[in-house]
């Protein structure tokens, strides 16, 4: 398969991950979009560095999955947060920081 | 044969994301983005980097997907009211996705990158193992390696200091 395939693959799937941000209101699963376009550019990274023919892309996708890890480790613990002071789990709601 | 496995890959990790935006339940949404990131694991793989592959199913589809599903059991999968407070949401969010799409494919494919249209180079069979990704993150990358485990660790702190049990009367 050339390169391009994929690439449009991974378009497709950040242009995915965009719409659930959009559409979304439980912050779990605007977690879960955030991760669906890390991993589409992830996917772009890799496809990359198989065009060029060199590793160094896919050490950049291993740091992008890095960053994601820490995304879920402190994303998942404000959810909990979040639940834990009896807050409804609804990005509408939450609006204290509303300027 | 590379076409077939590409395409059936492609499908599943296009009809994961498709799964995650529409399904009511968080539980469920979590169980297609599984899907999604073991046929991305097998893109990987069709793209000779193996390591990278392996990594995704060790990392995200064992470790940070478990930590996600103790997080929705914990938290309780309650389904999203159908009570929209923004009005044409629904309509408006395919739209700008869309728009996103033909954007992101109009920059790939207007670009004169003409690697684009080809395989790639031929690639020995060393290409993406673990040895030589770990020559690289040890040898050319040593910085960010580091810095990446020094990130790692603060999200750690961050996530104990965030969803730790506050103490009577005391400060957290």
């Amino acid at each position: 398969m050339s390169i391009e395939w994929y690439i449009v693959l991974s378009s497709l799937l950040f242009a995915t991950g965009a719409i659930g941000i959009l559409l979304r209101r439980s912050p779990i699963v605007i977690l879960l979009c955030l991760e669906l376009m890390l991993n589409a550019g992830n996917l772009a990274l890799v496809a990359f560095s198989r065009m060029v023919g060199n590793e160094e892309g896919q050490v950049f996708a291993l740091v992008v999955m890095v960053v994601a890890a820490c995304e879920v480790v402190v994303g998942l613990g404000l959810i909990v947060a979040i639940f834990r002071r009896k807050l409804p789990l609804d990005v509408d709601e939450l609006t204290e920081l509303r300027g | 044969m590379e076409a077939v496995l590409f395409f059936a890959a492609a499908i599943g990790a296009l009809g994961g994301a498709i799964g995650v935006v529409a399904m009511r339940n968080p539980f469920y949404s979590v169980l297609a983005l599984i899907v999604h990131l073991f046929s991305l694991a097998v893109l990987f793989l069709l793209l000779s980097s193996a390591f990278i592959a392996a990594a995704q199913v060790v990392v995200y589809a064992g470790a940070v997907m478990v930590l996600y599903v103790f997080v929705v059991a914990y938290v309780g999968s309650g389904d999203e009211s159908a009570w929209e407070p923004l009005p044409g949401q629904r309509l408006l969010a395919p739209l700008l996705g869309a728009a996103l799409f033909v954007e992101l494919a109009i920059a790939v494919l207007a670009s004169s990158l003409l690697a684009l249209g080809s395989d790639g180079p031929e690639v020995e069979a060393g290409f993406g193992d673990p040895a030589a990704i770990g020559y690289l993150l040890l040898e050319k990358f040593l910085v960010p390696f580091e810095a990446s485990s020094i990130l790692l660790l603060l999200a750690a702190v961050g996530a104990i200091v965030l969803a730790g049990r506050r103490r009577e009367g005391g400060r957290a």
